[in-house]
């Protein structure tokens, strides 16, 4: 049988029916990483002692009728920025290189409630500033479908890792795209859940009003059913949000009949590569041809986005990582003299380019003299975005969109030009900025092989719409629990020599 | 002739609030405990964590607020305060600048000049630092966060004051406000209470402000004192030799009674304040604002005036009984047991404030019960103590919360009444006193007074001295 190949939901159901143990499942996975890591490090940590001890515990909690959900059993993967307790927490920075929790995330705490085998922490651009992730301190992880290529970021390692098959599942973390757009560039389905349904508490900062974890997978039943188990309500986050509809695996059904999809024709101008584009109104016409309703539209502001976004998150961002000074945990300056050269010399060495660069934005945008030109105004332009959106939603259920202008570029192209890395952001900020959920599926690939998302972006606690367009859209492309085509280990390692 | 200068002063004052646990966690409040004992990922600044804001905070603060006749800002917000010191594990402070909780509000004080009102500015809500512990012999500096997060509300005051009484009378009038509101114990010996004194000198009838210097570590009232008077005095030199105030933030340094300069303007750090975004705005409604003023207590006016009316009290001591929450409290439990208001109230304008005094402590420290003072006051009315004896025992009352039925029974303090006993030493004294017993027979009466006190003394003071006055008298009759 081919484990490796099987989704999350369906690998737990022959989990369930006992034709898999979870120690089996989880062996393949771990059998997979050894053989595919040297070429794509997804991961930064593979806890396989840890995995395999999992398995057995989950394995008896199954058998006892403990453990009956969904995902019971399936191999999982982790982004290296929420803690787990005892385990190496790095945030792919140097800062980070010795830190280990003292707690576990909420969100990875349901998983293991849920009995999920983690198999490790994935890889990421430093603080999840970055759309490649070339900027993690323990090196690039490489696009599955082609190692010449980035996987896109800075949740790349969480993307990577369920392409090349190296788990079932896993989670990232998205504050202006970093779970969609990788998604795209690696042919997963990804989704950023409204802001507040799945729980910060212990999702390390980038720009706390954006933040959102959210899962990866190869199809979108196991959207749903990761969704459904990493969301809930948590008092120790004051931002999270208390809603009805958890069950979002009931959202799973083939009818799009009558759902207004608004196009927005201000994010189909230059810049946007031709085959995206083209692949993006195909599957506009697969869902007009399951009777939803497609029109295109203005949406505006699109090109304030960008600016809005890079100075909020930056702000936050700026004092968010503050923390990271050498005092308390994490990497300290081997020689110093007093406690200012200390912190000088610890975050110099300790921090990369980009996140220097974005702590100085941060910095200048909230000075003195400088607030109210860049950062309240910024503030502003995030209100008449998320009002745009409104105005947007009261005539579409959903809005159709890229989720980058183009496929995933080659290794060391983006940093280059961090100008045009930002740019490139286009598509996902906004949805970040007015807080509201967007899920990228793949949609085909462009000539070179290598894989086209569509976002699909809903109002405020509207997942389940979302996962129904989706879903309809996957069963009648023929991909119902077929995970997106992904390159088998063997022919990884072939191409790589 | 010499010029005339004006003292212009504001405050900025620190309250510890008495919740039980911290502002954005869980953890205990309490003063002591080992170091780093009281404290989690929140308060220590871990990765990951969020704060999630104590609504026993927002009670208290809305309460001092209403109390000080404040503006409440309905929907308020946390924002951040950024510089680096290891103290603060976030290297960050939440704390409220754009919204804070309260504004323009004022308090009014008195003084020797008479009444005044003292405007305040704003009062926010921010959390406490931890505390560096130096190691010399090593070198290093340790920190401690078991105070991380502990809530304080500051209290900003307008440049309105104009002296140190002033300012002492201001101090004392919010001091007493929030224990009133049991909202803290503002001792400033413990930090729970603290002030930084923003002062300026100008010609009288100026009406610009001279440049001010803010004063830090301050912890009583003496220092306070003393520190505005050098302070003063220091600037009106420099402007008297023609310097300019340099305005910086100044040290207080209790042992030398002296201040330095700490920093400069030009070294002002840029906080780069901004909304705390793990925080969502608190909105204040109208009910919560209505429920806190319906649990306002009784203040110290109306309790003053009630203790006139009800329990006969003069003004003067129920002014005194009145002027500390506890103090009052102790003495309506104390009356409530015994029904003897002026012996109540006796007991504690007298007794236990020299005790208090004696012993350097504040009313907010007494601890012993309503019970055991009511029970004192019972035995010494019935005789069964007299009033030295009722005075010793106080004392260990005071000390120790002893039961005084049972401190008397063990060592054996109970007057004397038997009348048999009393003749006894009574004649023996007569006798060994011939001098005496001549001289108040030839009319000296205060001659009574040496028999008395030597009957006193041969009775260990167990004797009744009323007993004792009228029987020496009738046995000296001729």
């Amino acid at each position: 049988m081919d484990i490796l190949g099987l989704s999350a939901v369906e690998l737990g159901k022959k989990i369930k029916a006992k034709e898999i143990s979870v120690t089996d499942a989880t062996k393949a996975v771990l059998a997979q990483t050894a053989s595919v890591e040297p070429h794509i490090n997804s991961y930064v940590t593979i806890d396989e002692k840890g995995a395999l001890a999992q398995a057995e515990e989950i394995q008896k909690k199954i058998d006892n009728g403990e453990l009956v959900g969904p995902l019971a059993g399936v191999p999982a993967a982790v982004k290296d920025n929420m803690c787990i307790k005892g385990q190496l927490t790095t945030c792919g920075s140097k800062i980070l290189s010795n830190f280990k929790p003292t707690y576990t995330a909420e969100a990875v705490l349901n998983l293991q409630k849920a009995g999920a085998v983690l198999i490790g922490k994935t890889n990421m651009d430093e603080f999840a500033m970055g759309s490649t992730t070339e900027t993690s301190y323990y090196g690039p992880t490489m696009n599955p479908h082609n190692m010449r290529h980035v996987p896109g970021g800075s949740s790349g390692g969480s993307c990577a890792a369920v392409a090349a098959q190296e788990c079932y599942y896993s989670l990232g973390s998205d504050t202006g795209g970093s779970i969609r757009q990788p998604s795209s560039f690696c042919g997963v389905v990804g989704m950023k859940p409204t802001y507040g349904t799945v729980s910060r508490y212990g999702l390390v900062a980038y720009g706390s009003s954006l933040d959102q974890i959210g899962p990866v997978t190869k199809n979108v039943t196991d959207c749903a059913a990761v969704l459904q188990t990493i969301a809930s309500y948590d008092s120790k986050d004051s931002t999270s949000v208390k809603r009805e509809d958890y069950d979002f695996m009931r959202a799973l059904t083939e009818d799009v009949r009558g759902l207004r999809i608004g196009i927005p024709k201000d994010y189909f101008t230059e810049g946007l590569d031709r085959e995206v584009a083209d692949a993006i109104y195909a599957a506009a016409k697969v869902l007009k041809e399951q009777g939803a309703v497609v029109e295109t539209f203005d949406l505006s502001l699109v090109q304030y986005a960008i600016p809005a976004y890079y100075v909020i998150a930056s702000a936050e961002a700026s004092s968010n990582l503050e923390r990271f000074d050498g005092v308390k945990y994490g990497y300290r300056t081997a020689e110093y003299e007093g406690l200012h050269n200390m912190y000088k010399k610890t975050r110099s060495e300790g921090f990369g380019a980009e996140v220097k660069r974005r702590i100085m934005l941060g910095s200048f945008v909230l000075s003195s003299g400088y607030y109210d030109a860049y950062y309240l105004k910024a503030l502003r332009t995030k209100a008449l975005i998320k009002a745009a959106f409104d105005k947007a939603f009261e005539s579409y259920d959903i809005i159709l969109a890229p989720a980058a202008p183009t496929t995933a570029p080659e290794l060391g192209k983006s940093l280059s030009d961090p100008m045009k890395m930002y740019l490139s952001d286009i598509y996902t900020v906004s949805v970040n900025l007015a807080g509201l959920p967007g899920i990228s599926i793949p949609v085909g690939r462009a000539k070179n092989g290598l894989p086209i998302g569509m976002q699909m972006i809903g109002n405020s606690f509207q997942e389940k719409t979302l996962l129904r367009a989706a879903y309809t859209y996957e069963c009648a492309t023929g991909g119902c629990y077929e995970q997106p085509a992904h390159i088998p280990a063997a022919d990884l390692a072939g191409k790589e020599a | 002739m010499a010029k005339q200068y004006e003292t212009v002063i504001g405050l900025e004052v620190h309250i510890e609030l008495a919740t039980k646990t911290k502002i954005f966690c869980g953890c205990s409040t309490e003063f002591g405990g080992a170091p780093n004992t009281h404290t989690c990922p929140v308060c220590t600044g871990m990765p990951g964590s969020l704060p999630v804001l104590n609504k026993q905070v927002v009670d208290y603060a809305l309460a001092i607020g209403l109390a000080t006749n404040c503006q409440i800002t309905q929907v308020c917000k946390f924002d951040r305060k950024n510089y680096f010191y290891p103290d603060n594990p976030q290297n960050y402070q939440i704390s409220q600048l754009y919204l804070p909780i309260a504004r323009n509000g004022w308090v009014e004080i008195e003084t020797n000049g008479g009444k005044k009102k003292v405007r305040i500015h704003e009062m926010h809500m921010e959390e406490d630092a931890g505390k560096l512990v130096h190691d010399e012999w090593d070198d290093t500096s340790l920190v401690d966060y078991n105070r991380s997060g502990v809530p304080l509300v500051e209290i900003v005051s307008e440049p309105d004051m104009r002296s140190a009484e002033e300012v002492i009378a201001y101090l004392e009038k919010l001091r007493m406000i929030v224990q009133y509101l049991g909202a803290s114990d503002c001792k400033l010996q413990e930090g729970s209470m603290r002030a930084d004194v923003n002062l300026s000198v100008r010609e009288v009838g100026s009406d610009t402000f001279g440049t001010r210097t803010e004063m830090k570590n301050l912890n009583s009232f003496k220092a306070i004192t003393h520190a505005i008077e050098g302070e003063r005095e220091r600037q009106i030199e420099l402007l008297e030799e023609g310097k300019a105030v340099v305005q910086e933030t100044r040290r207080w340094d209790d042992n030398k009674e002296h201040s330095y300069a700490m920093r400069s303007k030009e070294d002002a750090k840029d906080y780069r304040y901004f909304p705390e975004p793990d925080l969502v705005p608190i909105v204040i409604s109208d009910e919560w604002i209505t429920r806190i003023k319906s649990q306002q207590p009784e203040f110290r006016t109306e309790k003053l005036e009630r203790y006139k009316r009800e329990f006969d009290i003069p003004e003067y001591d129920a002014g005194l009984l009145t002027e500390s929450k506890k103090m009052a409290d102790l003495f309506e439990a104390t009356t409530a047991i015994c029904k003897k208001p002026k012996k109540v109230s006796n007991w504690l304008m007298v007794e236990t404030m020299r005790l208090l005094k004696d012993n350097n402590m504040e009313p907010e420290d007494l601890r012993f019960s309503p019970e055991n003072l009511a029970k004192l006051i019972d035995m010494a009315d019935a005789g069964t103590i007299n009033s030295s004896v009722a005075k010793e025992v106080f004392e260990q009352i005071f000390l120790n919360d002893t039961d005084p039925l049972v401190y008397v029974e063990e060592h054996g303090l109970k007057t004397v009444n038997d009348e048999g006993a009393l003749k006894e030493t009574l004649e023996k004294v007569i006798a060994a006193n011939p001098q005496a017993v001549a001289d108040y027979r030839g009319g000296k009466e205060k001659a009574l007074g040496a028999l008395v006190g030597q009957t006193m003394k041969a009775m260990k003071g167990k004797a009744n001295p009323g007993m004792v006055n009228e029987m020496l008298k009738e046995m000296l009759k001729d």
